[in-house]
This record gives C-alpha cells, sequence and structure tokens, in this order.
C-alpha cells in the first residue's frame, strides 16, 4: 500500500513546473506603488523604458503591501527565479546583497556618474562591498511638520522655531477647540515621530550616535530621557481615539482643519496635492522645531538582482532611466519626496519639494544626513521594530516613565542586535 | 479422466487469469493513486515543513535560512520573555491574549450556540429564515469581520458616536482603542462570526436525538431542564467535540482578525502568537525566534488537542 502510494506520488510530481523564462525585452518589477499617484508616476518610467523597446511587467503580489512583497520576494528569490528588480528598503538591499544574489551595476554607475551626483548616505544601502546593487529612486524626509494654514491664521500662530515654541503652538490651538496634533496611534508613526523629537532634543551629533551607530552611553543617557518625555508631552496633544489610525487619516484631519498639525514624512504632501491643497496658501510645511539645517532620511530604492545575461540589458536601461534627471524630476513632483540625485534643478517643484531639495543638499554637505530609524534607515529590521515596540508602549502606558523606556530601549536594542 | 479434465478445466482459467489481474489490481490501485498527489502534498507542506521549522529554530537564521544548528538561543529568549510581565514583551502579551481569547472565544461559542439551537429546536415558526441568518456571518472571512466590526466598535465612528447623535451622550465604549480590553473585542468579533455555525452543528445533533426517549423521560416526569441536563446534553457529547475542534484551531490560527480589527492593537496589545510568528519571521528577519514560537504554538496545540482526542474517541466503541 505504502509503496504503491510513493510510486504514485512520483509519477505526480513527475509534472514539474518548466522554468518559466523570461523575455530578455522585459523588465520584470517588484513594487507596491499601486495608489493612484504613485502609479502615475511609474507610468514615466514605463513610458521611458518603451522608448527603448523593453516592455513592463508588474510581478503581482497578493494583498499589495510592502510587507507581503517582501514575503512573495523571498520566495522568487529562493525559488531562483530573479525578477529585474524590486522596491526595496534600506537595510533588505544589504541583506540580499549579503545573500549573493544581487547585481552589479558598477559600469552603468561610473559611466552615469551616480557616485558623485547620490548622497554618499544613501550609497551605504545601494552600495554593497564596492559594487552598485541598487538605484536610489527618491528621498523621503521625515522630520516635517504639516499645518492646516486657516486653522494657523485663526488661532493667530506663527512658524515654531524651538520644541517650547512648538508646545506653545499647540496650546493656542487647545485653547482655541480644534485637536492640535493629528496622530496616527500605530507603531510606526509613533517611532516616526520621535525620531524627530529626538533630533530637536538631543541634536544632529547626539541623534547619529544613538539612533545611527546604537551607542549604548546614548541611548540611556539623560538626553534620551529628556526625549522621551517630550514626546510625552506631544501625545497629550491627540484626540482620545488616535489609536490605531492610518497615516493617511491623521493628514486627513489636517487637510479638513479639524486638526492643527501633523509630523510626519513628506509623504503625507502627497495626501495634499490630491486634495487639490498648495503649499502656502492652504497649508503649511515647515521642518520639525529645532530639526532646521538636518534631514532625515528614508530611500526607497529598486534592488538590482543578478539575472541571466541576456536579460541585463534590460536591468541596465531601467537602471539608467531611474537616474535620469528627467524621471527624477517628474517622478518626486508627484510622490512628494526630493530627487535622489542632488543635480536635478528644482523648477518643477512645489514650495515645499524646492525646500526639501535644498536641504537635502546642505544635509549631504554638512553631514547631517541621517537615516531614519522608525523607517528602517538607522539600524537593521530586527532593532528598528525593537525600537517601535518601545516607543509603542510608551506612548500607550505598557511602559510608564522615561527612566522605564530608557532601561527598555536599551535592553530591547541589545536583545535584537 | 477426472485429473484430466480438471486440468482441461483449469488451463483456460489460468490463461483468463492475467488480464483480469491487471485489471483487479489496477482497480484496486486507482483511489490510492488518484489520492497519491494529495498525500504527497500533505506529507511534504505539512509535515515535511513542521520538521523544517523544528530544525530552523535551532539554527541562527535571520533573513534566510541558514543550515548550521547553533543551539536552542531561540527557546532561550522566548523563555525569558515568557516572565516579562512589567512592561509586558511581546510575546508574554501574545501568549497571555491565546488564553484569554481561547478560553472565551470556545466557551462562549459552545455556551452560545448550544443556547440558540435548543431555541430553535422548540419547533418555532420561521426557523428557515432564522437559521441562515445566524449562520451566515461564518461565510464571510475574517478580514470582513474585522474591518466591519473595527469601524462599528470605533468610537469616533460606529456605535459610541452614533448613541451620542441619539442623545445618550454619557455612553461610553472604547474597548478597541484600549491597551487592557482590545483583546475582548476580538473575542466578541470572533464570537460572533463562530457561533451561528456552531448553533447549526448542535441544531443537527438535536435533530438526530431520537423523540422517544425525550418522551419517555417527559412520562417519567422530567422537567424541561432535567430533559435537557441530563439526557439531550450528554446525547449531544459527539457534537461538544467537533465543535471544540473546530473552534479551537480557529482560536489558534486566528491572525487576520487581529490584523484587520486592531492592526495590532495599542502597542501591540491585541498580539496572538500567530503573529508574533509572523512579525518576527517576516519583518523582523529573526527567523529562529519565529520558527521557535511557532513550535511552541504546535506543542501547546498537541497538549491539548491530543488528550482530548484520546479520551473521547476511545470511550465511545466500549
Amino acid at each position: 500500500m505504502l509503496r504503491k502510494l510513493l510510486i504514485g506520488t512520483a509519477l505526480a510530481s513527475g509534472f514539474a513546473f518548466a522554468a518559466h523564462a523570461a523575455d530578455v525585452k522585459e523588465v520584470q518589477m517588484l513594487h507596491w506603488w499601486t495608489s493612484g499617484g504613485e502609479a502615475a508616476a511609474l507610468n514615466v518610467l514605463k513610458e521611458d523604458l518603451a522608448k527603448e523597446g523593453y516592455a513592463w511587467k508588474d510581478v503581482p503580489v497578493a494583498g499589495g503591501g510592502g510587507d507581503a512583497a517582501m514575503t512573495a520576494l523571498k520566495a522568487m528569490v529562493a525559488a531562483g527565479n530573479y525578477p529585474t528588480a524590486s522596491q526595496m528598503l534600506g537595510y533588505t538591499v544589504l541583506d540580499y546583497a549579503a545573500a549573493g544574489v544581487m547585481g552589479d551595476l558598477t559600469e552603468t554607475a561610473l559611466k552615469e556618474g551616480w557616485d558623485k551626483s547620490v548622497p554618499a548616505a544613501l550609497q551605504k544601502f545601494s552600495v554593497y562591498d564596492g559594487k552598485w546593487v541598487a538605484a536610489p529612486v527618491n528621498v523621503h524626509s521625515v522630520n516635517w511638520l504639516w499645518i492646516n494654514k486657516a486653522v494657523m491664521d485663526k488661532i493667530g500662530g506663527t512658524e515654531p522655531k524651538t520644541f517650547d515654541d512648538f508646545v506653545a503652538l499647540l496650546d493656542k490651538a487647545k485653547t482655541a477647540g480644534v485637536i492640535p496634533l493629528a496622530l496616527g496611534g500605530q507603531n510606526w508613526q509613533e517611532a516616526t515621530m520621535f525620531d524627530s523629537v529626538v533630533l530637536s532634543t538631543g541634536g544632529p551629533e547626539f541623534y547619529k550616535k544613538a539612533f545611527n551607530d546604537l551607542d549604548e552611553e546614548q541611548l540611556k543617557s539623560d538626553t534620551m530621557k529628556k526625549s522621551f518625555d517630550n514626546l510625552a508631552k506631544l501625545v497629550t496633544y491627540v484626540d482620545p481615539n488616535f489609536s490605531g489610525r492610518d497615516w493617511n487619516l491623521a493628514t486627513a484631519m489636517v487637510i479638513k482643519g479639524d486638526a492643527l498639525v501633523q509630523v510626519m514624512g513628506d509623504w503625507a504632501k502627497g495626501e495634499f496635492n490630491a486634495a487639490k491643497k498648495t503649499p502656502g496658501t492652504d497649508f503649511l510645511c515647515y521642518r520639525f522645531p529645532g530639526t532646521d539645517g538636518s534631514v532625515i532620511y528614508n530611500s526607497d530604492m529598486f534592488g538590482m538582482f543578478n539575472v541571466p545575461d541576456d536579460r541585463k540589458a534590460a536591468q541596465v536601461a531601467l537602471a539608467t532611466a531611474t537616474l535620469s534627471k528627467s524621471f527624477q524630476s517628474a517622478f518626486n513632483v508627484v510622490k512628494g519626496s526630493v530627487p535622489a540625485r542632488t543635480d536635478v534643478p528644482d523648477t518643477d517643484f512645489d514650495a515645499c519639494g524646492k525646500k526639501g531639495m535644498a536641504d537635502l543638499k546642505a544635509a549631504n554637505e554638512g553631514g547631517t544626513l541621517f537615516g531614519s530609524l522608525a523607517q528602517g534607515y538607522g539600524a537593521p529590521p530586527a532593532v528598528a521594530n525593537a525600537y517601535k515596540d518601545v516607543v509603542s508602549k510608551f506612548v500607550h502606558g505598557q511602559i510608564k516613565t522615561s527612566d522605564e523606556a530608557v532601561t527598555e530601549l536599551v535592553k530591547a536594542i541589545e536583545d535584537a542586535k | 479422466m477426472t485429473t484430466v479434465a480438471t486440468q482441461i478445466k483449469l488451463t483456460p482459467e489460468h490463461n483468463a487469469r492475467p488480464g483480469a489481474s491487471v485489471r483487479s489490481h489496477l482497480q484496486d490501485a486507482l483511489p490510492k493513486i488518484v489520492l497519491a498527489p494529495s498525500f504527497a502534498i500533505t506529507i511534504v507542506f505539512v509535515y515535511g515543513f513542521i520538521l523544517w521549522t523544528i530544525y530552523l529554530s535551532f539554527t541562527n537564521s535571520k533573513t534566510f535560512p541558514s543550515y548550521a544548528i547553533t543551539g536552542p538561543r531561540a527557546y532561550q529568549r522566548l523563555w525569558r520573555w515568557t516572565f516579562e510581565s512589567d512592561p509586558p514583551s511581546s510575546w508574554y502579551t501574545s501568549i497571555t491574549n491565546m488564553g484569554i481569547f481561547g478560553f472565551l472565544y470556545i466557551f462562549i461559542c459552545l455556551a452560545l450556540g448550544l443556547f440558540l439551537a435548543i431555541l430553535l429546536d422548540q419547533k418555532i415558526r420561521g426557523e428557515g429564515v432564522l437559521r441562515p441568518i445566524y449562520l451566515y456571518p461564518m461565510a464571510l472571512s475574517f478580514i470582513v469581520t474585522g474591518v466591519a466590526w473595527k469601524w462599528f466598535l470605533d468610537p469616533g465612528l460606529g456605535l459610541e458616536q452614533t448613541l451620542h447623535q441619539w442623545g445618550w451622550t454619557s455612553f461610553h465604549f472604547d474597548w478597541i482603542k484600549n491597551k487592557d480590553f482590545v483583546i475582548y473585542t476580538v473575542v466578541i468579533a470572533g464570537v460572533w462570526q463562530a457561533s451561528g455555525f456552531i448553533m447549526a452543528m448542535f441544531l443537527a445533533g438535536l435533530r438526530g436525538i431520537d423523540g422517544e426517549i425525550m418522551k419517555a423521560a417527559q412520562i417519567d416526569g422530567a422537567t424541561t431542564f432535567q430533559l435537557y441536563r441530563r439526557i439531550v446534553i450528554p446525547l449531544l457529547r459527539p457534537i461538544f467535540l467537533s465543535a471544540f475542534i473546530v473552534l479551537a484551531h480557529l482560536a489558534i490560527k486566528s491572525y487576520d482578525l487581529v490584523v484587520a480589527l486592531t492592526s495590532g492593537g495599542p502597542g501591540g496589545s491585541a498580539w496572538l502568537p500567530s503573529n508574533f510568528m509572523y512579525e518576527f519571521t517576516f519583518k523582523r528577519n529573526e527567523m529562529a525566534v519565529g520558527s521557535a514560537s511557532a513550535v511552541i504554538m504546535l506543542m501547546t496545540i498537541t497538549a491539548i488537542i491530543v488528550p482530548y482526542l484520546y479520551s473521547e474517541l476511545r470511550e465511545r466503541p466500549r
């Protein structure tokens, strides 16, 4: 009986899946940019490639989000069926490069001069072991305030320059009966806001040592305690119903004028754009108080896989088109981010975009461009998520004091390293 | 003469046998050949991967599987986290939530399902309409249930907001936003979805009970309560077993409900072990820890289900 089963099994498994041979004139792309604005932005790239004779093929992802895409990618790579490129974030690129599955774009990079135009901090993630393995698409920055101008005018507020100014401004909104701070109580949003709070409280040097170098002395310092106290202060200004809210709903509160301000990365601008709001007249973008001159960034990258030689031409075409000035400008105008190379003209960008580009350039030259820990550009995912746990537990009251928070932070990061 | 005759008789039979035997062999084997693919798939994708997960839990796997055995470090970490209750570690939250959710979900579903089934069994009018109404939630996926209840329980959108608009402004129900109560909202949504199905199972069981026994008991002077307490419920024992198994596995694998309903809850306070496992394996690139937690889940469910199955299935054939 058992033998027959085994024979039957062998027969059935004879229908092995033939390896799917990819068309050499085709770019297979794994990404999760499916919302209206993002899809429109990607269309620019598709058209650029079509002009050179390359077809675009999306790799389908069930579920659609970034997590689902990364799970799908893991399965594809494990099966040896590499996409031409995949949207990737930070340390994921380095993980895959360490596993030896990434391609080598160094030749193209040198020809196009990426090493000079792409900020050095980004190259930490796009270059592995001296080889270019990814093409950065954009630079998002995290330390922004998004303010509803009508509400701001109503309460007579001005741009806050320090943390204390910011608290005073929030107080004004509270007195006027507006929700002062729109926050979505999900761990990544809380931690993203805390990135800015730490930079504001401790300054650039402190942020770098604590959140990029993970220096234990800094992580348990009084400055970090003060940062947690400041975060607790900010959380007193959110509405009671904030827990679990999605980030775009928090942005919508600011757009509608129910709330004064949101602390969020510049992808929030995409929501303002989609609602047909103009910077300067409908909404205001300021750097998080006390962080002007520094930029906390994250960046979307197209990781380039080690595809067979006959598919390399398509890959090079994709990489070249991705970092072309025209695409960088067109894409980032729509996406709300700024170009991943500093030599792109800012003529098409709105006021916030122009400021973002100038800030990026200055931060790159001044050495104040730092990876966001909450967004996975400060430390590997295990550490970044342990950090988000601590911040979120502090915001929601499982961790009760800033002393305890600092102890937990050190412990969690040590444990996850 | 007789021997010759038998020989002659035997020969054609001998000749006929091979053809018939191939066919009968084939007929014999056909069900097995047809079943073989699903058998193989089960062997590889269930038991094979269980073994693989156990193996991975003893390695140092991070983003990708690594195959060098490095010892039980993942289990040591989980063991340490098991006792970190203040502030609660994610693992501590997950397993205490599993206890709360598993117990309440199974208990309330069984109780409510039985109660509804007994009510529906009173030969009432309109049963054909009522039964599908209770059963219908089971047709929804956990994601749909989760999203619907998320809106319904949200103080700014659903129940609380509506009652405030109707004038009952002191009404307050914010469990879904409260780190200490969020797990109970998962129980509410889960019970809503599954109790109708359990009701249908009990109803089928009730319909299968011999009416003569009931009549005999009534003639002997049993009250309705005694009738159910002493006769009907003991007779429903096999249904309890099936319902328990169905509910237990639904409880253990509840993942999507937590995600859709609470997206993890405030500060991760609604996590169940399955959320922990997915989070660590795929988002935090700690595959060894994720595998170890999966193994613990498997051991827990084995420890509960196997003795129960054993005691229930052994007693029956008597």
